[in-house]
């Protein structure tokens, strides 16, 4: 399975009919199997690009091509939980097919278990993701979608859901795209890079990470930091 | 507690206000106790309050299927909503007693004319609420549930109909207070049985002791239905909200 994406151009345009761009040129590949990460400056139209990559969006200039009966599991910047279900409900409502063992085992990794029956308005920002990372693996996507999973976390908690969404995709083949403005994450869990410039989004550049994830040492992770930051994206 | 004692006063005001006024114009609690008695033995009472509760309840199903549906729809399709619209003011300040009379003018003095009457002065305020619930839907939560590809049935009774519900239980509520009001004019200018019929005949008669004997009976009924059926419904739709916090 792939995902090629060559968009041209997204606007919106408002009540007055004025246009706002969103989107420039961006031109992304991805294969299964592999991570890619969205890089840019929070409102650049990260998420409107996902959007329009989940097939939610149809309204932009470009092209998309991606199976179309690719199972897709998508996190959202918000959880998007159904506050009248359980955790549990809303996990089996999105993935009917999922089992007992398959859902026992997400729920050990996102040290979910005691909170099944919780509801979600019982649940901290937190947790809430978690389930929503448990509701999108549990469908066994083929193309997994995590809009800045991350965010807004303090830094321990952050640095263990890392950890958790590393082993996840780890266990399953599958095409994974993050968002992310954090450049110490997009380095930690991408296997490509695609840089984006402020908005409107355009790709500055593509940077792939040969080395995979799990042999990446503390140094290699410095060593590409400091040549992401020696292009001076921020100014471009 | 309190509640007994406020009953207990009005029943005293309302004796003291006949011995005042005389029997003849406000007759004494216990003439029209008495009143109650005599149509429950005959089995009138029964029979009259059975007949304006089935009206009520198959006026009440057919405006909120009706109501609930057209709603939802005008609230999801533009089009719909701009056709509709129109209708919908027109039909919202009709008086009550004008739909009545054109009802049995064009489709007679029929159970059916009776019915559709009493729908078509509830069903405008049931659409209005059920279009203003599907226009405050999250769309997050729709987006939610194409991304996860929810058959259109599991969307909508998982999804859409949890956000719908507190409209739902409104416009049941306001709807039946509608409903208790007009359907007593209906009968009275219409049928041949049920409360509204027998307090008519009451008041050509000007037996006042029957008259008030059918209204307290309606009115109790009145209040034994919301209490026992809408409002453990009302509290029953919004359960999972009075879990956050
Ligand atoms: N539905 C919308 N209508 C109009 N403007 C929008 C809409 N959604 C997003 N935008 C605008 O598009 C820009 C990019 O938004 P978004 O994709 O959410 O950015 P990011 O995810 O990168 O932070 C922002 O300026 C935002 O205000
Ligand atoms: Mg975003």
């Amino acid at each position: 399975m792939q995902l090629e994406a060559v968009i041209t151009g997204k606007a919106y345009r408002n009540a007055a009919g004025e246009q706002h761009d969103v989107l420039d040129k961006v031109e992304l590949s991805l294969r299964s199997g592999e991570v890619g990460v969205l890089f840019g400056p929070s409102g650049c139209g990260k998420s409107t690009l996902l959007r329009i990559l989940s097939g939610l969006d149809r309204d932009y200039q470009g092209h998309v091509s991606r199976p179309s009966q690719a199972r897709i599991g998508m996190v959202f910047q918000e959880p998007r939980l159904l506050p009248w279900r359980s955790v549990e409900d809303n996990i089996r409502l999105a993935a009917p097919g999922v089992d007992e063992a398959k859902l026992s085992a997400l729920f050990d990794v996102l040290e979910l278990s005691a909170h099944r029956s919780h509801f979600p308005s019982e649940l901290s920002l937190g947790l809430a993701r978690r389930v929503a990372l448990a509701r999108a693996l549990a469908v066994e996507p083929d193309f997994l979608i995590l809009d800045e999973p991350l965010a807004s976390l303090d830094d321990a908690l952050a640095a263990r859901l890392r950890q958790q969404i590393a082993t996840l995709i780890e266990g399953r083949t599958m095409l994974t795209l993050l968002v992310t403005h954090n450049l110490d994450d997009a380095v930690r869990l991408g296997d490509r890079l695609f840089l984006l410039s402020a908005r409107p989004a355009r790709l500055l550049r593509t940077h792939s990470i040969d080395r995979p994830r799990s042999a990446r040492s503390e140094a290699d992770i410095r060593a590409i930091r400091t040549d992401l930051a020696r292009l001076d994206l921020p100014n471009r | 507690m309190l509640r007994l004692i406020s009953v207990a006063v009005l029943l005293v005001t309302w004796w003291i206000a006949s011995l005042l006024v005389g029997g003849a114009k406000l007759p004494p609690p216990p003439a029209v106790l008495a009143a109650i008695v005599t149509e429950a033995k005959s089995g009138a009472l029964f029979l009259n309050l059975g007949a304006t509760l089935a009206r009520v309840t198959l006026s009440f199903a057919l405006a909120m299927t009706l109501g609930t549906a057209i709603g939802y729809w005008m609230g999801r399709v533009r089009l719909a909503d701009r056709l509709g619209d129109p209708w919908l003011i027109l039909l919202l300040n009709l008086p009550a007693l004008v739909v009545i009379v054109l009802a049995y003018i064009w489709a007679g003095l029929t159970e059916v004319a009776a019915i559709a009457a009493i729908a078509i002065n509830k069903l405008p305020t049931a659409v209005v609420t059920l279009r203003e619930g599907t226009r405050a839907l999250d769309p997050a939560l729709d987006e939610m549930a194409t991304v996860f590809a929810f058959p259109r049935g599991k969307a909508f009774r998982h999804v859409v109909l949890p956000q719908l519900a507190p409209y739902v239980a409104a416009a049941a509520r306001s709807g039946l207070a509608l409903i208790w009001k007009i359907v007593l004019v209906a009968e009275l200018l219409g049928r041949s049985n049920g409360v509204g019929f027998e307090i008519g005949v009451a008041f050509q008669l000007f037996d006042i002791p029957l008259l008030l004997a059918y209204s307290l009976s309606f009115a109790a009924v009145v209040l034994v239905i919301e209490t026992a059926l809408v409002q453990p419904f009302e509290v029953r739709v919004s359960r999972w909200r009075s879990r956050a916090a």
